[in-house]
């Protein structure tokens, strides 16, 4: 891909408190499917949104159970975007920050997910055609 | 023993949480048999209005197949014991008019919250 971009997103929100994490998964699904690079350095209750063991619930509330609620698992946008990214050429690396992964308890994530720190946030810096902070408010 | 619930917070985690998550707890705490009522004042009044969609968020082969029911969550909420209020100010300076709210919640000034608040015994500011 002649145009192709490497384009780092850094996001710190956990899941299922607001919807910049759905903006930010939106913004890389453009990406993935026009082929882009993507990195993303997930830091803080960010390192939650590809954790493996997110579950699906009914919701009693709604009067649905599980199948019918189809509950989001954050998990599983971030494996789409990841596999839309290989379909167009493109892929995505992302990282965990140990730290904070360490701090939750947060160590199983789906594959494709790494461990990494701030020096690996510094390489990428150098590396991209730009860079997007996506941060708790 | 009755509960004032005042809202201010917008969309807070409504696209994956596919509810308003206060809501949500405000109706579940009505079925476990908790009296209240729902303020809902600031950015939040927008989720009064009526005619919302959030239907088509879809990621690779993924699509959300259930979102997020303001409207119809806020009204079973109403239908099971608790009012909704709107503070008409906050709504107005949105640009929001009582016609465009959904059926049912209740319009309310400024000064009325603290009629509300004064009504009930526990004020909660979520």
């Amino acid at each position: 891909m002649a145009d192709q971009k490497t384009l780092t997103f850094v996001l710190m929100d956990a899941p299922y408190e607001n919807a910049r994490t759905t903006t930010a998964l939106r913004l890389m699904h453009i990406a993935a499917k026009r082929g882009h690079e993507i990195n993303v350095f997930a830091y803080e209750g960010a390192v939650y949104l590809p954790f493996a063991l997110q579950k699906a619930h009914p919701n009693p509330v709604h009067g649905k159970d599980a199948e019918e609620e189809d509950h989001v698992l954050p998990r599983e946008w971030v494996a789409e975007v990841m596999a839309e990214a290989e379909r167009n050429g493109g892929k995505v690396d992302w990282i965990n920050c140990g730290f904070c992964v360490d701090e939750r308890g947060a160590h199983e994530a789906i594959e494709g997910v790494r461990r990494g720190g701030p020096p690996n946030l510094v390489a990428w810096v150098g590396e991209s055609d730009n860079v997007l902070v996506i941060p708790t408010k | 023993m009755s509960i004032l619930h005042i809202l201010e917070t917008a969309f807070r985690g409504t696209i994956e949480e596919q509810d308003d998550t206060v809501i949500w707890t405000v109706h579940a705490m009505r079925k476990a048999g908790q009296e209240g009522s729902v303020v809902l004042q600031g950015n939040i009044v927008g989720h009064a209005v009526r005619g919302q969609d959030a239907t088509g968020l879809q990621f690779g082969d993924h699509p959300q197949t259930n979102p997020v029911d303001l409207a119809g969550d806020m009204q079973k909420l109403m239908a099971a014991g608790v009012p909704i209020y709107v503070v008409e100010g906050d709504a107005a300076d949105r640009g929001i008019a009582g016609a465009d709210l959904i059926a049912g919640v209740q319009l309310i000034d400024r000064a009325g919250v603290a009629g509300l608040a004064d009504s009930h015994d526990l004020v909660w500011h979520w």
